[in-house]
């Protein structure tokens, strides 16, 4: 049972990982659009692209924490209390991330828009890096059992964290702009579809370059995560994500972005997988296996049986709003953001775009 | 209740194994301020599905564009305030591993399923807000209506779990404890609890009065400015019908409340009242100020009898006082006492406006004309505010020392971290200004007139 509870967790990780990080992605390019004018059309895209999902793609965040507290109680409070600095400073830009992207959407002036924007896009940067840090320390082996034990600063700031910081902002930059080389297209954009596919083309190469260059630092930093990943089922997901990766910048560049997505998704998720595989049996690794880790028997399968019954409740909403998403159906009408700052006025509804 | 009391009183080590722990008050600041913060959106998201639901009802009914109008506008604010609702949400559940690490490492496992259901029902209510707002005039009538009926319902389902698990805090139960280990988890008899009920439904018309009260205030300014078309008489009717039907009923809920806390927590309760001693016959106490070192209330106005007829419905019943317990398990009794009574005295007042405002409805079938009507309205938006935070003061403090009453105390659930005042004054100032934005663009928000919400015209009358 605490395999299946891990699974769950780890299902709400990569499904953040694919989801969420995407739209911290979208943040990454809205902060480097350029000016008003210049990045106004990219900012439109961007707002269009997320307004519908991203409170429902932060819920997965949600999900994991209160199944991993429930879970794996002891292992929870060692990750949050050890590294309460990254986290308290994701938890910062969480706030900041959604209410001024919220806000965003009702600005009626440039300078709000422009002070909300890039607020907004700044802690997408930070968030990515923040939460990265965080299963850097605890893949590297550097969290412990206890209360606050561990320095307080190089728990997060080491080579492995940083690393896997740096990968969690640019696999999201690459997932944004894969999804949003699609809705440029499916808008008819065929500006915005070339500017997304060429950002897509460049951080899918540095996502790949980033990973490969990872690999030494891991061997160096964290050992045992190395043996880990590339041996085993740890090696076999390292490979699969590589695969993906090249599918994905081949079909981007031949110009069939739709399946893209799916390649992109798969290749983020596969890191996920791999990293689980490689800290096997531990949960916090060198400290404490799954096993040590898992709450009672009755816990687990409590856990289980509601999540359970949650999730034939979850999964035809989940597939709902994405199918109402994918065919465009809640699309708003596009303006470029520099022109526009009432995402929902009655001038969409009289040009609604089916 | 005693002998049970005594056998659990500090009955649980610290799991993680505590080391020094530097910063308790910051963590319980941290902490109030971020349900302080929470807690009204909450309400929002309790109530204001259902009243734009209800408009929506109407739109449907009658085909005018001037209820689509309101309703398309009720769904934009409370999309705005779901989203901060959801930021503010996911700092509170980062807080509970940040600031009380050693709580959630013994207690996780008990009442962690709740928070599980919590996260189902948060999910459900996130992509059906989504569905719904964005899906105005891009889903047809009927199945737009019906996609916002899933907002109202895991509303509820999230309260029901979330006040699960203050409940079992406030009335532990679903485990065992044996040589200060917390073991034999049983997570449904800790999810349903002795004060789930009556906190839940407490909460829940809460969230009524307070969205309610404030919307309505909104309306009575706009009442009050001469602006008394069908659109902002709507508003005022739905916002204020919706919280004047709640609030005399909530004075019922509250005894149930207060009789509950004098069963399972007698000493929570004479923190509410000041009371000392234990006897036969208490008073009741209006005002005045609890002295410490005379063990009495100073100032006050006292009724003779009327505790023991409120808590126990009966003039010459025994109710516990604070002596019941050593002094160091006492909660603070002044700030319990001053935010019960002003839960009680803002939560009398609404009930009477909202009868008034029932009993001109049902006799008049016309609003109430006074002018001094709409400046109370206006004035019970923010005073319910008070309220709603007094009484989860009254109910938070009043647990004190206890994180899990008689279990563990609040100081050995706190982290071991240093330096948590950096984090109270850095998160001081993002939620001064996270306030400052949302009300500023709410304003102007306001400020638009409602034909820009729907291409049919807007009722002028």
């Amino acid at each position: 049972m605490a395999e299946l509870c891990l699974g769950l967790v780890m299902l709400g990780i990569a499904a953040y990982a694919v989801l969420g990080s995407a739209d911290f992605g979208a943040g990454l390019w809205d902060l480097t659009a350029g000016g008003d004018a210049r990045g106004g059309r990219l900012r439109g895209m961007v707002q269009r692209s997320m307004s519908p999902v991203w409170e429902a793609n932060h819920v997965w965040l949600i999900f994991v924490l209160v199944i991993a507290w429930t879970a794996f109680p002891v292992a929870f409070a060692s990750v949050f209390s050890n590294l309460s600095i990254p986290l308290f400073l994701a938890a910062i830009g969480i706030i900041f991330r959604g209410a001024a992207f919220a806000l965003r959407g009702q600005a009626a002036t440039i300078r709000e828009a422009r002070v909300l924007g890039a607020l907004f896009a700044s802690a997408s940067v930070l968030i990515p890096f923040c939460l990265g840090a965080v299963l850097g320390a605890i893949a590297s082996g550097r969290v412990e059992v206890g209360n606050a034990v561990a320095d307080p600063f190089g728990v997060w700031l080491n080579p492995t964290s940083v690393l896997a910081g740096l990968v969690g902002i640019v696999t999201g930059a690459h997932l944004a702009a894969v999804y949003l080389t699609v809705d440029s297209r499916r808008a008819g954009l065929e500006d915005l579809e070339r500017a997304f596919r060429a950002r897509a083309l460049a951080s899918g190469v540095l996502a790949g370059s980033v990973a490969l260059a990872g690999l030494l630092v891991v061997r160096a930093d964290a050992p045992e995560l190395y043996a880990g990943l590339t041996s085993g089922a740890g090696l076999g997901c390292v490979l699969a994500s590589a695969a993906a990766g090249v599918a994905t910048l081949a079909l981007v560049a031949g110009g069939r972005p739709a399946p893209a997505r799916a390649t992109a998704a798969a290749a983020v998720v596969a890191v996920v997988a791999g990293w689980a595989f490689a800290q096997r049996p531990y949960l916090l690794p060198p400290a404490l296996t799954l096993e040590q880790a898992a709450a009672a028997d009755a816990t687990l399968a409590a856990v289980l049986i509601g999540i359970g019954i949650g999730l034939v409740v979850l999964v035809p909403s989940l597939v709902l709003l994405y199918r109402l998403v994918l065919r465009g159906v809640l699309d708003q009408g596009f303006e470029p953001l520099d022109q526009r700052f009432k995402p929902l006025s009655a001038a969409d509804d009289r040009d609604p775009p089916r | 209740m005693r002998g049970e009391l005594t056998a659990l009183l500090a009955a649980v080590v610290d799991t993680l194994g505590g080391g020094p722990q530097p910063d308790l008050l910051e963590a319980r600041q941290m902490q109030a301020l971020s349900l302080g913060v929470h807690i009204p959106l909450v309400c929002f998201g309790i109530a204001f599905p259902a009243m734009f639901l209800f408009v929506e009802g109407l739109y449907l009914r009658t085909g005018d564009a001037t209820y689509k109008a309101l309703a398309k506008r009720w769904s934009k604010v409370a999309l705005i305030l779901f989203a901060v609702g959801v930021v503010t949400g996911t700092i509170l559940s980062f807080e509970f591993g940040l600031l009380w690490p050693e709580f959630m490492a013994t207690f996780g496992g008990v009442f962690g399923v709740a928070f599980g259901l919590e996260g189902i029902s948060f999910f459900v209510e996130a992509i059906f807000m989504a569905i719904y707002v964005y899906g105005w005039d891009r889903l047809g009538p009927r199945a737009h209506l019906l996609c916002g009926v899933p907002i109202v319902i895991s509303g509820f389902a999230g309260s029901f779990n979330v006040i699960a698990v203050n409940g079992w805090m406030n009335d532990p139960e679903g485990f065992d404890v044996v040589d200060g280990r917390v073991v034999d988890p049983r997570p449904f008899d800790a999810l349903i609890n002795t004060h789930l009920w009556h906190e839940l439904i407490h909460m829940y018309l809460a969230g009524y009065i307070v969205a309610g009260f404030l919307v309505a205030g909104v309306y009575a300014f706009a009442w009050r400015r001469g602006r008394r078309d069908r659109y902002h008489r709507t508003g005022l009717v739905v916002a204020l019908s919706f919280a004047c039907l709640a609030a005399p009923v909530q004075v019922v809920i509250g005894d149930w409340a207060a009789r509950t806390v004098a069963d399972t927590q007698p000493v929570k309760l004479a923190a509410f009242e000041g009371l000392a001693r234990t006897q036969a016959g208490a008073p009741f106490t209006i005002g005045g100020i609890f002295d410490e070192d005379e063990q009495r209330v100073r100032y006050g106005i006292e009724v003779p009898k009327l505790l023991s007829l409120l808590s126990e419905h009966d003039p010459d019943a025994r109710v516990t006082g604070l002596d019941a317990v050593p002094p160091e398990d006492r909660p603070p009794v002044n700030v319990v006492r001053f935010a019960f009574q002003t839960m009680v005295g803002i939560g009398t007042g609404l009930a009477l406006l909202g009868a008034v405002f029932v009993a001109t409805w049902l006799r008049r079938r016309r609003l109430p004309r006074s002018a001094w009507f709409y400046r109370a309205v206006m004035a019970a938006g923010p005073l319910s505010i008070v309220a709603l935070i007094s009484g989860w003061i009254t109910t938070e403090v009043g647990r004190q020392p206890w994180v899990v009453y008689g279990v563990m105390r609040t100081e050995q659930a706190v982290t071991a971290a240093d330096g948590l005042e950096v984090g109270y004054a850095v998160l001081v100032a993002v939620y001064v200004s996270l306030a400052a934005g949302v009300l500023w663009l709410l304003r102007r928000l306001a400020g638009q007139p409602p034909q820009t919400e729907v291409s049919e015209p807007v009722a002028a009358d």
